[in-house]
């Protein structure tokens, strides 16, 4: 359904939309494999899985890769290799401890790469996800063991999961970033700026971030990059958001190999099976609606535990079928709404670009003056003076900009509470579980 | 309230108990290695001399596995923590701990860490 544009001739040209697109021809084997699903007009989908054990690993790349749908694979590290503790992943491993991941430093590069040996290929590529702000440990491991993607990103990856300093975390994924840069066969590289603690953050600075970090990838030398966006609260503000960042990543990437990805919901998550069902529906028919190349899914135990495999492939083929019912039989939709959120980011990127000599000291520099400030992260180099809330509709808006540049609501600017912060979490927990848990009387008033 | 952010270093943990003689220590941990790394924690709280009586609790997703994350709580009181409230109870346990704490609000002071971060 994609034209690809092969000639690139410059990154004013802005094409918007399912059917035009300025994105440089595809670099290496995991965009290789976008591409090709994209121009099927299939969406390509993804899951959230890690075992410490390599055995079930494993298993756990081959029914993903058996799974009905187009899908790459998954491979998430566990946490104590995020913050560099291989000894302590390496003891868990000893003691065959549950860890929440696969520790691929502590498993060594051949290990990691014989997991992949069979498996991953140009049919299935194989994307390493992790959570770590100073990764060029687990880097260099990754690009020996052949892994065709990672993902990450210097603030996305710093802020709201390290106490390490940004611009610690800014030089250690710029050193990152030429690492992957120097490999023969490009490795794809994802930000997790449009995520940033997952809830509560305005669409217009996930798009901002999302955007900065991509700039930042490409400015140290990666060739393929994609943009994320994090499902939030809204499904028309997420479209509105979706077509911004497109928008935006062809007007400020240039001629670089680029997709959009997008996350099911990552917060507080529906406890009920159906609920969480009915979220993940709605981000696979967002993300077809609004033209995104690839979804990384959520499961129906998501609020409860680490899934299995069965239940990732569960979810990984739900999705898949509800994007081939979307795509075939596409629900009318309004226009995209116009709130602001593509002008505000564009305002967003380039205030901060002023605030430095790349995009990095930018980023720093932008945070240290609160310029650029995420709601509710306690991280010390955040400014944390931003406030956002969910609006009675659903829409997701600043409540107090702090220092930002950008527009508040003009509402409720009283601290936020224990109480309500815990209800404004929970929002979506209780929009898609109620569903399930009233009848129909009530349910039709929803 | 004085919350110490992500990730926070055991060695972090203890100094800045020392330093501000909380009435609670509240540990928060979301990403399934609750049950190891509080393990570890409170033994070091517990055999250090100023920390040993220290009103220290744990919360939220204590292992991987679900339900079966019930079994952690047992093993971290053991280990001694005061309470251990894994996430699929709910808030209303902490809440009543929380609300019999001794009831001198204006010097109470609650210590907040909290582990690493979630799924990628």
């Amino acid at each position: 359904m994609n034209g690809v544009t092969a000639a690139i001739t410059g990154a004013e040209t802005v094409g918007v939309g399912r059917g035009r697109r300025i994105q440089g021809s595809p670099q290496g084997r995991f965009s290789r494999f976008v591409r090709r699903n994209s121009e099927q007009g299939k969406l390509v989908v993804q899951p959230r899985m890690g075992f410490a054990d390599t055995a079930t690993m494993r298993s756990g790349l081959e029914a993903v890769k058996a799974a009905r749908g187009a899908t790459i694979g998954t491979v998430t590290v566990d946490s104590y290799t995020r913050v560099n503790d291989h000894d302590a992943a390496r003891r868990a491993l000893r003691d065959g401890d549950d860890l929440n991941g696969f520790p691929v430093v502590a498993h060594g590069r051949d290990t990691t790469r014989a997991l992949l040996d069979g498996v991953a290929g140009e049919d299935f590529p194989v994307q390493f996800r992790h959570g770590s702000a100073l990764p060029q440990e687990l880097f260099r491991a990754l690009v020996e063991s052949g892994a065709d993607a990672t993902e990450g990103g210097p603030v996305s990856y710093c802020l709201p999961y390290s106490r390490v300093p940004l611009p610690e975390a800014t030089a250690a994924w710029a050193e990152c970033c030429r690492i992957l840069a120097d490999q023969p066969e490009p490795v794809h590289l994802e930000t997790f700026g449009g995520c940033m603690l997952g809830q509560l953050c305005p669409p217009s600075l996930l798009v901002a971030l999302s955007v900065l970090e991509a700039m930042f990838f490409r400015q140290h030398g990666v060739r393929s990059i994609s943009v994320s966006y994090a499902q939030q609260t809204h499904p028309d503000q997420d479209l509105e958001a979706l077509a911004a960042l497109r928008r935006l990543a062809g007007e400020w990437l240039g001629p670089v190999d680029w997709h959009v990805v997008l996350y099911t919901y990552m917060g507080v998550f529906p406890r009920t099976v159906i609920g969480a069902f009915r979220m993940l529906e709605d981000s696979a028919r967002l993300a077809v609606s609004s033209g995104t190349e690839r979804l990384i899914v959520k499961t129906a135990v998501e609020a409860h535990r680490i899934p299995t495999i069965a239940e990732n492939v569960d979810a990984l083929e739900f999705a898949a079928a509800v994007a081939e019912d979307e795509a075939r039989n596409p629900r009318p939709v309004a226009a995209v709404a116009r709130t602001g959120v593509y002008e505000e980011a564009r305002m967003l990127i380039a205030s901060t670009l002023q605030f430095g000599d790349d995009v990095g000291a930018a980023l720093v520099n932008a945070f240290a003056r609160g310029h650029l400030d995420v709601p509710y992260c306690l991280h010390r180099d955040n400014a944390n003076r931003s406030r956002a809330g969910i609006e009675p509709g659903g829409d997701l808006r600043w409540s107090n900009p702090g220092s930002m540049p950008v527009a508040d609501t003009g509402g409720d600017r009283r601290p936020v509470s224990a109480r309500g912060l815990i209800d404004m979490l929970g929002y979506n927990e209780r929009r898609f579980d109620r569903e399930q848990l009233v009848g129909p009387t009530v349910r039709s008033l929803l | 309230m004085i919350n110490l952010g992500a990730c926070v270093p055991d060695e972090v943990i203890l100094a800045e108990c020392r330093l501000a003689r909380p009435d609670a220590l509240v540990v928060s941990t979301v990403n399934g290695h609750g049950h190891l790394d509080g393990l570890r924690l409170i033994r070091k709280i517990r055999s250090d001399a100023e920390l040993a009586d220290l009103r220290v609790v744990i919360g939220g997703k204590l292992g991987v596995r679900g339900a079966a994350n019930a079994q952690f709580s047992a093993e971290l009181v053991d280990a001694g923590f005061d309470a251990a409230f894994e996430s699929e109870a709910g808030l209303a346990e902490f809440d009543s701990f929380l609300g019999a704490l001794p009831n001198n609000d204006t010097h109470r002071r609650e210590l907040a860490g909290a582990a690493e971060g979630g799924a990628k």
